[in-house]
């Protein structure tokens, strides 16, 4: 079979195929980086408290889900979840195995990882608001929730960007390891079509090139949206 | 808590501690030498050169590190011409194509690292090496690198730090490292939550052990850096030493 035949659209090609774990990859990560955004605004939130123990626990959650391999962590998270679900289900009298779907246990996991990375990033981004910004908000006698929604959300968003746009791809390359939990995401296709098929070589580097094409485009987006929400900016 | 399994689950771990440790090691070290060469490649002033390197960068850069060590591993080892050449006794030993596979990761990332170092370097004090009239080779050695090294040693240490826990990969092309082993006491014994808890709790050691080391490293190599201490202050202020 020629190269055309293998990751092309017939009835013996692989594209289709690998085009459709391209967009499982796509929504995967696209969940984790919002269950990341979630976790990672709690974690901000956390270690720029004045309370000693929130901050204790924002530097635990980092320092554990940043020092321990994002393989692991979605082991613990799918086989460690699972035989959690299983222990239930046996209380429930239902017998043999149980599994948290791979779905749920990947995105949980990358995205737990993603909201460590996430947490960093706004904490950054809210320590360079100007404090003169939220003085004027005070004086102008704005209340606590419209001083977050008018003046700190929307330049934190816009401080946080280069950082998001990093973390955004650090997330979706860790996707490829939730292909372990037998998620049929871009990593898997191939891995099934190259075992399939014996053309190992053929298949990796289409999905290495379809990953690259997921990275650099999200790059330029993320440099597009950078560029809009820094229009009223001033550059030095 | 069922303390004697977990002891015994430690101990099995940690017996393969040091191949974890010779896969990180190697890495780095032939990452690190990569990444060297990238740099100097980058900063080569005709067309083809630098964008050769750029281009490295962004195709390591902008795959994840599983399907670059599946291609090395799975791919080139399909390959009759790696088979019948002089490579194959390394291609062939999933430890080898790991350490290569992390190696030409890590080189991406790290040629960033040196490249942004480099740039960092002020440019006046370049120029006052070559007023005193020092050699292209002595300026670099006296005032190029170790302010480079300086600038360069924070990321570094976080990508070190990425390197210990892209080592869990080489549980994927069959090394039985930490994560490995961790994989097949969970698959002889259906205990998950302790199994993997064991071996988070020995890479969150290991890489809080680099991390302080790191941070020793770069307080003993910025020592004009720091506060001056009280003993040593002018008793009068208005001297700044």
């Amino acid at each position: 079979m020629t190269f055309v035949d293998l990751l092309g659209f017939g009835p013996k090609g692989w594209g289709l195929a690998l085009l459709t774990g391209a967009f499982l990859t796509l929504i995967v990560s696209i969940v984790a980086l919002l269950i990341g955004s979630a976790f990672g605004a709690l974690i901000a939130w956390a270690k720029l408290s004045k309370s000693l123990a929130a901050n204790m626990v924002g530097d635990a959650y980092t320092t554990l889900f940043r020092g321990v391999p994002e393989l692991l962590i979605i082991y613990l998270f799918y086989f460690g979840g699972s035989s959690v679900v299983s222990g239930i289900a046996h209380g429930f009298g239902l017998s043999g195995f149980h599994d948290v779907p791979p779905f749920v246990a990947g995105a949980l996991a990358v995205g737990l990882i993603s909201g460590a990375y996430q947490g960093e990033v706004y904490r950054g981004a809210y320590l360079a608001i100007a404090r003169g910004e939220v003085e004027a908000a005070i004086a102008v006698g704005m209340s606590r929730g419209l001083m977050f929604r008018r003046i700190l959300v929307p330049q934190v968003l816009r401080f946080a960007l280069p950082g998001l746009g990093n973390t955004w791809q650090l997330t979706l390359k860790d996707s490829a390891l939730v292909s372990v939990t037998g998620l049929v995401d871009l990593m898997r296709e191939s891995a099934m079509a190259a075992g399939s098929t014996h053309r190992y070589m053929t298949f990796y580097v289409a999905a290495g090139a379809l990953y690259l094409v997921l990275t650099s485009v999200s790059g330029v987006l993320f440099n597009l949206a950078e560029a809009r929400a820094t229009r009223g900016l001033r550059r030095s | 808590m069922d303390f004697p399994f977990l002891s015994a689950t430690m101990l099995r771990l940690l017996a393969v501690l040091p191949l974890t440790l010779e896969l990180w090691a190697l890495s780095i070290l032939f990452g690190g030498i990569l990444a060297l060469g990238l740099t100097w490649l980058r900063s080569r002033k005709d067309k083809i050169l630098p964008n050769l390197a750029r281009a490295y960068v962004f195709v390591f850069r902008g795959t994840p590190l599983l399907v670059q060590l599946f291609l090395i591993y799975y791919g080139l080892g399909s390959m009759k011409e790696v088979q019948q050449s002089f490579l194959w006794p390394f291609l062939r030993e999933p430890f080898y194509c790991a350490v290569l596979a992390l190696a030409m990761n890590t080189a991406a990332y790290s040629s960033e690292i040196f490249r942004g170092a480099l740039a960092a370097v002020p440019y006046g004090q370049i120029e006052a090496g070559i007023a005193c009239g020092m050699s292209r080779w002595m300026r670099f050695r006296r005032i190029v690198f170790p302010i480079a090294l300086r600038q360069a040693l924070p990321a570094y240490s976080t990508e070190i730090i990425l390197m210990t826990k892209a080592t869990a990969l080489g549980s994927l092309v069959t090394l039985m490292e930490v994560t490995g082993i961790a994989q097949k006491i969970k698959n002889d014994t259906y205990r998950a939550l302790e199994v993997y808890l064991c071996a988070g709790l020995i890479y969150l050691v290991l890489n809080f052990a680099i991390a302080r080391a790191m941070a020793a490293l770069e307080y003993y190599l910025s020592p004009h850096l720091r506060a001056i201490p009280a003993s040593r202050q002018s008793p009068n202020p208005a001297i700044v030493l």
